[in-house]
């Protein structure tokens, strides 16, 4: 498998968007550490970068990046590999570069100006949005059959858990406030690995007392030991689940 | 030779007219109660370095306590360990330890009533129900004590500093910590409160309630249960406070409730859940603040008229201001808010667009604090983006109309 | 080696194989013919497993192809357009086919690389490849590992005559080894000297499979294309298309 990742890497590093999206990340971090006096909000103004266009790259990215290596996978395919192979090799040649080009362009500065709990709770959350959204992506890509439908089927499942999943939550809050809805959030969270991500690194911005009862009722659960557990299984599972649905359309898929 | 003289002469003179009694264990009074009965009014009580376990002790007559080296009384957690009365007593250098702690009576380490001039200081208390509790008196003054509680539950543990009913009081330079209220005034006039470091109390650093004329000033309150009450009193003046950390679910900076004419300046409110929360409250001057990295810098219910809050500094607060209501009838000027990013074209240091310090998640927020789940999320700054853009929900005329383009000094 | 039972294969309302049965074994060349849009290029990827059948099975030595994917390491597939990936260059192609298959210098043939002289060419990109050249590369990807069957979809279209003759000659040097070479083609012409079977596709049903012995008996024409239009006559099926092929077939010879 690492041997037909190594060609996919090849591939991506040849097409140099994968450095410009590292260069961007680095440019912007440093500048956000070096304007903000103050760590924190720098932190904050990653937050919204790992929330928002890191999921938004990684499944452009991706879908783009299969669509253009389409004819490798066609050529491949007719050799003696396995589908599930050849699709993990792209997985992984993906996902691999997108993660060290977020680790170079966040995680540096981030280690570099900012190492604390929150800093790396950001770094870990953008790793696993990073992994989450390449995953969607090929799901997107192997279930689409063209490029343009592909790529609008991608940035409909970004606008969905970047923006209309909240507005969907805000409505429900509205419309039960009556009742206590502090568990039934926690569950929603789960159903959206960016607000999961939002509010695991917001506990550890000293923010959760804001939240009244809520709060610490999310604190207590996301700030033990379980609750990490429970953030990294939910994440795992969001990593794990759309990718086995990809693998099993594209074993199946006419190429 | 002349003054060598003239020292000794004074000396003298003191000894003739105010004695000095010398407490200790190997001394011809060893006790304490035996000391205190010996002295007459102007006289000195020394006591000498030691543990005096002797229950309740009463000083009625104006004597000087003196402390050397720190001796211990202690209260054996049964009784109340002095209990003053009268006037013109000094207090000074003692450590009261284990006082007793009664759920029907307000045990004090050391209790003053109905007494005049009395001063207080150089004072240690450690584990007492109240530690310092003052009632009906005046003219007096606490200052450099640390006073440490037992850090129980708040309904074990009494206040560092208790005043009811008292007149002309100072408080000064004292630190307490891990008593129910940190410093407790209740109908307390024309006093003052000064330098002192409440921290770490169950409740309030401060509970102020009913205490017309008075000045707390270069106070530090930090991460208190509830921070800061002051409560139904005209005429205060809060001034070069710190606010600290006060974090939690019903954490306040200051909780403002009927308080009016009254003068908030020159304070630092930095990392409190609310820095300050305003309820029917009237014709305060707030300025010169300094509001940094609180979940809400104001929360101005609608009962508040006639306020006038400028030349403040806000830096990343969650929310600069939130409101219930959609009037506002209080005033906004001249602040800087970190929020802000109209322009000033005429370079006079004035922004020329109007700035709103009320968000629509902040709106949202108080309407459905459960909706708190969302912050920082991309629809929650789309949408205020979009209020800022065509404002519906936001109260229109809570504006600042001037707001500065660089923070006030 | 290939055994084709009831193959049936649907794409929404084109039926592109319906009932194929067919039996190929080792020393036969193949002529698979048809009109476009007949079903072989299909068929091809269903051997491949580039398609997956809806119905039927396909046995490759005995044993059926939708398990293990081993069973390609014994084939080499010529695509009818050969689509590469855009940055590689070819001989970073050349030794990642060599890098999947694991096969030993030794085994390779490297005979058509050799008079294609590709090797001169090997750091180009794929992307700066004309179609013919492409079409080299295809060619002597799929002779590279010296399989015992060789599936090659229209192998001479877009190359120059030499190339195509250089070509041609490999396919006799390789039947003479006894393997199974699988042509599809509707230039008939060059596939007379090399056929020993052909196989008739129409709109996915296959019209015959014969060797080319009976075929001309059956007919009494001596030339390939000339028996089938003879066949097709007969049935009068498809006549217009015959037709064209024949019309094809005589302007080949006019230079």
């Amino acid at each position: 498998m690492l041997k037909l990742s190594r060609y996919v890497l090849y591939d991506i590093l040849r097409s140099k968007v994968i450095i410009v999206y590292t260069l961007f990340l680095l440019t912007v971090s440093f500048s956000l550490f070096q304007l903000e006096e103050n760590n924190s909000k720098a932190i904050l103004s990653l937050l919204n970068i790992v929330l928002i266009i890191v999921p938004l790259i990684s499944m452009i990215f991706t879908t783009i990046h299969y669509y253009n290596s389409y004819e490798f996978i066609e050529l491949v395919v007719s050799q003696p590999l396995s589908r599930s192979r050849i699709l993990l090799s792209e997985y992984s040649g993906v996902a691999l570069s997108l993660l060290s080009a977020f680790f170079m362009g966040v995680g540096i500065p981030v280690l570099l100006f900012s190492f604390s709990e929150t800093g790396l709770a950001l770094l870990f959350t953008g790793a696993a949005l990073t992994l989450i959204f390449t995953s969607l992506a090929f799901l997107a890509a192997v279930s689409a059959r063209d490029k343009a439908r592909g790529i609008g089927v991608a940035l409909l499942l970004w606008f969905y858990f970047a923006l209309i999943y909240d507005g969907l939550v805000l409505m429900i809050l509205f419309s039960f406030s009556e009742y206590p809805m502090e568990k039934f959030t926690l569950l929603l969270s789960a159903l959206n690995p960016i607000d999961l991500g939002r509010i695991f690194i917001m506990l550890r911005m000293d923010v959760s007392a804001l939240m009244g009862y809520t709060g610490a009722l999310y604190k207590d659960f996301f700030g033990s030991g379980t609750g990490t557990l429970y953030t990294t299984g939910i994440m795992l599972i969001w990593i794990v689940l759309p990718l086995l649905l990809a693998l099993r359309i594209f074993k199946k898929k006419d190429l | 030779m002349k003054w060598l003289l003239t020292i000794l002469f004074v000396f003298t003179l003191e000894q003739v007219i105010a004695h000095t009694i010398v407490v200790g264990r190997n001394r011809h009074i060893s006790t304490l109660r035996q000391g205190i009965t010996a002295a007459k009014d102007g006289d000195t009580v020394l006591l000498n370095k030691g543990t005096y376990k002797e229950g309740n002790i009463i000083i009625n007559k104006a004597i000087h306590l003196v402390g050397i080296g720190a001796p211990v009384l202690d209260g054996d957690n049964k009784h109340e360990i002095l209990t003053l009365t009268g006037k013109n007593i000094v207090i000074k250098g003692i450590h009261f330890a284990n006082a007793g702690y009664s759920s029907m009576n307000d045990y004090a380490a050391l209790k003053i009533i109905e007494a005049t001039n009395i001063l207080i200081e150089h004072n240690v208390f450690t584990n007492a129900y109240f530690a310092i509790h003052i009632a009906n008196s005046t003219g007096s003054i606490v200052r450099n004590n640390i006073i440490k509680g037992p850090d129980r539950s708040e309904h074990l543990s009494g206040n560092g500093i208790h005043l009811w009913k008292c007149e002309n009081m100072t408080i000064e330079n004292n630190s307490v910590q891990g008593h129910r209220d940190g410093i407790y005034f209740e109908f307390v006039t024309a006093s003052i409160i000064k330098k002192n470091i409440s921290e770490g109390n169950i409740r309030y650093g401060l509970h102020f309630m009913f205490s017309h004329n008075d000045t707390y000033r270069d106070n530090i309150f930090r991460n208190n249960g509830a921070g800061v009450a002051v409560m139904y009193t005209k005429n205060v003046r809060m001034e070069n406070n710190v606010f600290d950390k006060n974090w939690g679910p019903s954490a306040y900076g200051i909780l403002l409730k009927d308080i009016s004419n009254s003068f908030i300046k020159n304070n630092q409110f930095i990392q409190n859940t609310v820095a300050i929360q305003m309820e029917g409250s009237s014709r305060i001057d707030i300025g010169n603040n300094l509001f940094k990295a609180n979940g809400w810098a104001l929360k101005v219910q609608a009962s508040c008229d006639g306020n006038i809050f400028h030349h403040n500094n806000f830096f990343g607060n969650c929310f600069d201001v939130a409101t219930n209501g959609t009037k506002t009838l209080n005033k906004f000027s001249s602040n800087f808010w970190d929020k802000y990013d109209g322009y000033d074209i005429n370079k006079d240091g004035i922004g020329d667009v109007p700035y709103h310090p009320v968000s629509m998640y902040a709106m949202v927020v108080e309407q459905n604090p459960a909706t708190l789940v969302l912050m920082r999320s991309f629809m929650v700054s789309l949408l205020d983006k979009a209020e800022k853009a065509i404002p519906c929900l936001t109260p229109e005329n809570l504006i600042d109309n001037k707001p500065v383009i660089k923070p006030n000094k | 080696m290939i055994r084709i039972e009831h193959l049936k294969k649907r794409f929404r309302k084109l039926q592109a194989l319906d009932d194929i049965n067919a039996l190929f074994s080792s020393g036969q060349v193949v002529s698979l013919i048809g009109p476009n849009g007949s079903g072989k290029t299909t068929l091809i990827k269903s051997i491949l497993g580039m398609v997956k059948p809806d119905s039927g099975c396909i046995y490759v030595d005995g044993k059926p192809i939708n398990g293990d994917p081993a069973y390609r390491g014994n084939i080499g597939y010529m695509p009818q357009i050969g689509r590469y990936p855009d940055n590689m260059q070819i001989g970073q192609l050349f030794s990642m086919m060599k890098n999947i298959r694991k096969a030993p210098e030794a085994s390779l043939d490297n005979d058509l690389l050799v008079k294609f002289n590709l090797v001169s060419i090997f750091d180009k990109p794929m992307r700066t490849l004309s179609g013919g050249t492409r079409q080299k590369v295809s060619a002597a990807l799929a002779f590279l590992f010296n399989p015992d069957i060789l599936i090659l979809d229209e192998p001479t279209a877009g190359l120059d005559p030499l190339s195509s003759e250089l070509l041609k000659e490999k396919i006799m040097q390789e039947k003479k080894k006894n393997k199974l070479i699988l042509i599809s083609s509707h230039v008939l012409s060059d596939l007379d000297e090399l056929t020993s079977h052909v196989i008739y596709l129409q709109e996915g049903k296959m019209i015959f499979l014969k060797d080319i012995a009976t075929l001309r008996q059956e007919t009494g024409e001596d030339k390939l294309g000339k028996a089938i239009a003879r066949v097709m006559r007969g049935g009068k099926k498809e006549a217009l298309w015959i037709d064209e092929v024949l019309a094809v077939k005589e302007s080949e010879k006019l230079p």
